[in-house]
C-alpha cells in the first residue's frame, strides 16, 4: 500500500459523502422554504442547540434508558432462549406463543405498558425498550442453541462437565454468532423505541427534544436534532460492530478459512 | 466462491428419518396448542381473581368478545384495509427501489466501492428520526407513513441484493459475456437467479420492518389505520378494545411472516435449500 493507493482509498470512502453534502449545501443555499432551511444555517445553529448541558439533560438519559432496556433484554433473552433451546418439549410448547409475540410490532406495546406503568417516568420507557429488544435475541438464541454440534454436547457430558460449565464453555460460545445476529437486530429496534417512547410521555430525552422543536416550528433546530439522532444510530452501530469483531474474532476467522479467503 | 459443488450435491436421503419424525411432529402441534391455552388460561385467571387489576388487564374472554364485536363493524375493516394498503404500497416501492439500485450498484465495481461508505452511514440512521420532518411535510396524510416505511425497508432489500449480486459466479458471468449477452440479458439470466435467494431474505426482513413503521406512523403521527385506533382506544380508557386491536395487529404480523415465508418458497422452488426441505 503506497501513498497513491491510500489516497485512492480515501477518495473512495469520502468521495460520495462529500459530493452529497456539497449538493445539499448548494441546493439549499438560497432556500426560503421554511421546511428546508439552508444547510449553512443548520450548521450555524448546531453549537447553540447541542450545548454540553443539553447533551447531559437530553442525550444521556435517552442512552441510559436504551442501555438498561437492552441489557435486560440480553440477559432475559439469552437465559430463556438457552433453556428453550436445550429442551425440545419446552420449545414445542412455547413456539406458537413466541411466534405471536414476536409478530406484534413493538411500538404497539406502548399503549398497553402505559395502562400499567404510566408513561411519564423511566419505567414505562425501559420496559418498552426491553420488551422490543427481547424477541430477536430470544428467538436467535433458541436457534443458535439448537444448531449446536451434538458431538460437542456429548463430549462435554462424557467429561462430566457441570451444567454451569457446559453453559459457559460449550453452549454460550457455540450459540454466540446467532446471539450477536439477534442483538444487532435488537439494537436497531431499541433505538427506534428509544425515540418513540419519548414521543409519548412528556419527559427529557432526545426524541422529546426534537418533537418540541417541531411543534414550536424551530425548524433549523429540529434538523440539528435529526442529525444528532442519525449520528447516534451510526455510532451505536459502529460500537456494536467493534464489540462483535472482538468477541467473535475466533468465529469470523474460522469462517474466512472455510471460505478459503 | 467455490460453493457450487456442495449446493449441487443431491439432497441427503431422508426417507427413514422423515417417517420416524412424523409422530413427534404431531405431538409438537398439540404441545403448541397447549402452550397457547396455558397462556390464555393464566391471563384469564390473573384477571378474574384480581391478582392483576381487571381494569388494566380485562379477562381474555372479554378481549375476544370485543374482537368479535369489532369484526362486525365497518370502521374496523376500513382501518384494517388502510393499514394493509399502506404496508403493501410502501413495501412494494422499497422492493423495486432496493432491487434496481442493488443491481446497478452491485454490477459496477466502481459504484460499489464508491457508495459503500455512504450506505454504511445512512443505513443505521433510525427512520423514526424522520418523524418530525414528515409531520411538517404531510401531517397525518398516508404519505407520512409511506416515506417512513420506504426509508426503513429499502435498506434491508438493498443490502441483501448487494450481497446477492456479489455472490455471482465469475465464471458464469464471463461465460455469458463471451457469448455476447447484453447487460439486460446478463441481469436476467445470470445475476437474477443468484441474487433471488438474497432478494427473498430482504423481502422477509423488509416485510416485518414495513409493518412496524406503518403501525408506528399511525400510532405516533395519527395516520389513519389500526395504529391510530389503538391510540384512541387507550386514551379513552377502552382497554378491552385496546387489547383486542393489539391482538389483531399481532395476527397481521403472524400473517405477514407466514406470507413472506410462502413467497420465499414459491419463488425458490428450484433452489436446493427449499428442495431438500421437501424431500
Amino acid at each position: 500500500m503506497n501513498v497513491a493507493g491510500l489516497a485512492r482509498r480515501t477518495l473512495m470512502v469520502l468521495g460520495l459523502p462529500v459530493i452529497l453534502l456539497a449538493a445539499w449545501w448548494i441546493a439549499s443555499a438560497g432556500s426560503t422554504s421554511p421546511f428546508w432551511p439552508p444547510l449553512s444555517k443548520i450548521v450555524a445553529t448546531f453549537p447553540d442547540v447541542w450545548t454540553w448541558d443539553r447533551i447531559v439533560e437530553d442525550v444521556f438519559p435517552s442512552l441510559a434508558r436504551l442501555g438498561i432496556g437492552f441489557a435486560i433484554a440480553v440477559v432475559v433473552g439469552v437465559s430463556l432462549g438457552t433453556a428453550i433451546g436445550l429442551m425440545p418439549r419446552l420449545r414445542a410448547l412455547s413456539e406458537p406463543v413466541l411466534e405471536f409475540f414476536r409478530a406484534i410490532p413493538p411500538p404497539v406495546m406502548v399503549p398497553i405498558i402505559a395502562i400499567f406503568a404510566g408513561y411519564t417516568g423511566w419505567l414505562g420507557k425501559i420496559i418498552t425498550i426491553a420488551l422490543g429488544c427481547l424477541w430477536p435475541i430470544l428467538l436467535n438464541t433458541v436457534e443458535g442453541v439448537r444448531g449446536l454440534e451434538p458431538v460437542l454436547g456429548d463430549t462435554a457430558k462424557s467429561y462430566h462437565l457441570s451444567p454451569w460449565r457446559r453453559f459457559v464453555f460449550v453452549v454460550l460460545p457455540g450459540a454466540s454468532p446467532r446471539i450477536f445476529a439477534g442483538a444487532r437486530q435488537a439494537l436497531s429496534i431499541g433505538v427506534i423505541l428509544m425515540v418513540i417512547s419519548e414521543l409519548f410521555g412528556a419527559n427529557a430525552g432526545i426524541g422529546a427534544a426534537i418533537v418540541q422543536f417541531q411543534r414550536s416550528f424551530a425548524i433549523p433546530q429540529m434538523w440539528t436534532g435529526i442529525i444528532v439522532l442519525g449520528l447516534i444510530g451510526v455510532l451505536l452501530a459502529a460500537l456494536f460492530k467493534a464489540v462483535e469483531n472482538r468477541m467473535l474474532a475466533w468465529y469470523l476467522g474460522q469462517r474466512q478459512i472455510e471460505r478459503g479467503e | 466462491m467455490t460453493s457450487s459443488p456442495a449446493t449441487l450435491a443431491p439432497p441427503a436421503r431422508r426417507g427413514p428419518t422423515a417417517r420416524t419424525r412424523r409422530s413427534p411432529r404431531r405431538h409438537d402441534v398439540w404441545l403448541g396448542i397447549a402452550g397457547v391455552a396455558i397462556v390464555l388460561g393464566v391471563a384469564e385467571t390473573l384477571s378474574r381473581t384480581g391478582i392483576v387489576n381487571p381494569a388494566f388487564l380485562p379477562p381474555v374472554t372479554e378481549m375476544y368478545a370485543k374482537l368479535f364485536e369489532l369484526l362486525g363493524e365497518g370502521d374496523f375493516w376500513h382501518a384494517l384495509g388502510l393499514t394493509v394498503r399502506g404496508w403493501a404500497i410502501g413495501l412494494a416501492a422499497a422492493m423495486v427501489l432496493g432491487i434496481v439500485l442493488g443491481f446497478v450498484i452491485g454490477s459496477v465495481p466502481f459504484l460499489r466501492a464508491f457508495t459503500s461508505s455512504t450506505i454504511e452511514f445512512l443505513r443505521p440512521i433510525p427512520s423514526v428520526a424522520l418523524i418530525p420532518l414528515v409531520v411538517l411535510l404531510f401531517g397525518t396524510k398516508p404519505q407520512s407513513a409511506f416515506l417512513l416505511v420506504v426509508y426503513a425497508a429499502v435498506w434491508q432489500v438493498l443490502v441483501q441484493v448487494l450481497y446477492g449480486v456479489a455472490d455471482v459466479d465469475p465464471v458464469a458471468r464471463d461465460t455469458a459475456r463471451s457469448y455476447r449477452f447484453g447487460p439486460l440479458r446478463i441481469a436476467r439470466s445470470v445475476i437474477y437467479p443468484t441474487a433471488l435467494p438474497y432478494i427473498m431474505t430482504g423481502f422477509r426482513l423488509a416485510a416485518a420492518v414495513a409493518l412496524i413503521l406503518e403501525i408506528t406512523a399511525e400510532l405516533v403521527i395519527g395516520v389513519p389505520g389500526l395504529g391510530r385506533e389503538i391510540g384512541v382506544a387507550q386514551s379513552s380508557a377502552a382497554y378491552a378494545e385496546t387489547y383486542a386491536l393489539v391482538i389483531v395487529v399481532g395476527l397481521i404480523g403472524v400473517a405477514v411472516n407466514l406470507l413472506a415465508r410462502l413467497v420465499e418458497r414459491k419463488a425458490l422452488w428450484w433452489h436446493p435449500s427449499v428442495r431438500s426441505e421437501h424431500s
